[in-house]
């Protein structure tokens, strides 16, 4: 088993090419079936450690305080995310409850948390324990973080109830709408990325990321490929 | 946008006038799909030597997979469309509202915006996702060259789209935590938004577990077999009734 280097084939209908060097905002896709095949990184990687611990900030808030409040008639409810959680589980609606609390805190979270333990040791230059795993736990999470998804849910659900109850928006719903904000810059950063920083021999690490952030190296170059 | 350029090492077929596109399974190499790194001479099982991930030519037992969660969430489409989603009781009785009568609902009330964001997400979208699925496994299952740019395309729109079929799911989570102010009005979920959240995971599942290379598997073995052909002539036919 033998690596051939510069080559990429196409996830979505295996066609082999070779790789060229992309520039600044280049989005490689394949001709034959559209399917992305890489993009110039630019300044993000020296962004994404900033960005996630913001995002962790905001998810800590957005899971912390009520997203709204209602008011009928004198009497008042409010609910967090893990209110809505504990509400359906009480009902007995236990897989249901499992599936939001995944895909909007559990997934989330998961998904910011390794990538902060996996961006801090690599300013050092160190790759923690658990790289690859933890990449590929990265990579394979990345459908099921809804986010977005909820925030948009979270907007039906007030609509629906403005007929019926005052509605006093929440500290937390501001936060989810900066989360999806942030959460989307985050989660563009492409963690195939982390694959080419793992290759770099320990003497040449500090070359790496000076190409890299210079936009031309050609290591940084093929990150996504 | 950069087009890369096409691995070639058959150049002598370049008189023909269109060249079969080299594919991975053609030239015997094999991609990790976690890393993207490129091996030559891995057998399929293997290992990658980079980051462990199991390789394989194809994702194994695509087809099945996918028809099998596909086939299931045809069977929680049923449920998740007939069934309440979500229970209203006020001073005034009960209110049992389906997927479709909280769209009319907002649609009398004259939120159309907001209708129809919940018509394409929670009806649309689903409906489409097992639409497509259906046909691209059929069509790979089968062989079949037609379209296939388009049917990369579309696989490309159920993988993006999907997930905001979940956006029922959420609505009534929350209605259920917030809405419980007991003797006045209390919301609790179905048994329908179980069987909706079903077809959302089933048909995400089903499209994780299609393999997108199938499409194309077709055309490639139909070029593979008749460059071996012109490669070889007539020595191999002779030799094969053996």
């Amino acid at each position: 088993m033998k690596e051939v280097p510069d080559t990429v084939v196409c996830p979505g209908c295996d066609a082999v090419y070779a790789c060229a060097p992309l520039h600044p905002r280049d989005v490689a896709r394949c001709p034959r079936c559209g399917t992305e095949l890489g993009r110039h990184p630019g300044e993000q990687e020296r962004r994404i450690l900033p960005l996630t611990v913001a995002s962790l900030i905001m998810f800590a808030i957005a899971n912390l305080f009520p997203i709204v409040e209602i008011e009928l008639r004198g009497l008042t409810s409010q609910t967090t995310l893990v209110g809505a959680v504990m509400a359906l589980s009480a009902e007995g609606m236990s897989a249901v409850a499992l599936l939001v609390l995944a895909t909007t805190i559990l997934f989330p979270l998961l998904q910011l948390c390794i990538l902060a333990y996996l961006l801090v040791p690599l300013s050092r230059e160190h790759r923690p324990v658990g790289f690859a795993l933890l990449v590929r736990a990265m990579q394979s999470l990345r459908p099921w973080g809804m986010i977005e998804v909820f925030l948009l849910g979270v907007l039906v659900a007030i609509v629906k109830l403005s007929s019926m109850a005052t509605v006093v928006p929440g500290p937390a719903l501001w936060a989810f709408v900066a989360l999806t904000v942030l959460l989307t810059a985050v989660l563009s950063f492409n963690p195939g990325a982390f694959w080419e920083m793992k290759f770099r021999p320990a003497g040449q690490a500090d070359d790496g990321d000076s190409s890299g952030s210079g936009g031309g190296g050609g290591s940084a170059d093929r990150a996504s490929a | 946008m950069k087009l890369l350029d096409y691995v070639r090492p058959h150049a002598h077929h370049e008189d023909d006038d269109a060249p079969p596109v080299p594919t991975s399974a053609s030239l015997g190499l094999m991609a990790c799909r976690h890393c993207a790194a490129v091996w030559k001479g891995a057998q399929d099982g293997d290992a990658c030597a980079r980051c462990g991930t199991r390789l394989h030519v194809r994702k194994p037992q695509s087809l099945k997979r996918t028809w099998a969660f596909l086939i299931a969430a045809c069977m929680m489409y049923i449920p998740a469309n007939m069934l309440p989603v979500m229970i209203t009781r006020t001073l005034f009785g009960a209110q049992y509202d389906t997927i479709l009568s909280g769209v009319i609902y907002f649609w009398v009330s004259g939120a159309w915006g907001l209708a129809a964001i919940v018509f394409i997400a929670s009806f649309l979208v689903p409906l489409f996702k097992l639409a497509v699925l259906f046909l691209l496994v059929v069509l790979a299952q089968r062989g079949s060259t037609w379209r296939q740019r388009e049917r990369a395309s579309l696989y490309h729109i159920i993988e993006i789209i999907g997930r905001w079929s979940m956006l029922d799911v959420f609505v009534v989570s929350l209605l259920t935590g917030l809405v419980q102010i007991q003797g006045f009005a209390v919301i609790t979920a179905g048994v329908g938004i179980a069987a909706f959240g079903a077809v959302v995971v089933l048909t995400m599942l089903a499209s994780l577990s299609f393999d997108p290379k199938l499409s194309w598997d077709s055309e490639e073995a139909q070029a593979l077999a008749q460059e071996q052909e012109n490669q070889h002539g007539h020595e191999n036919r002779d030799e094969k009734p053996a």
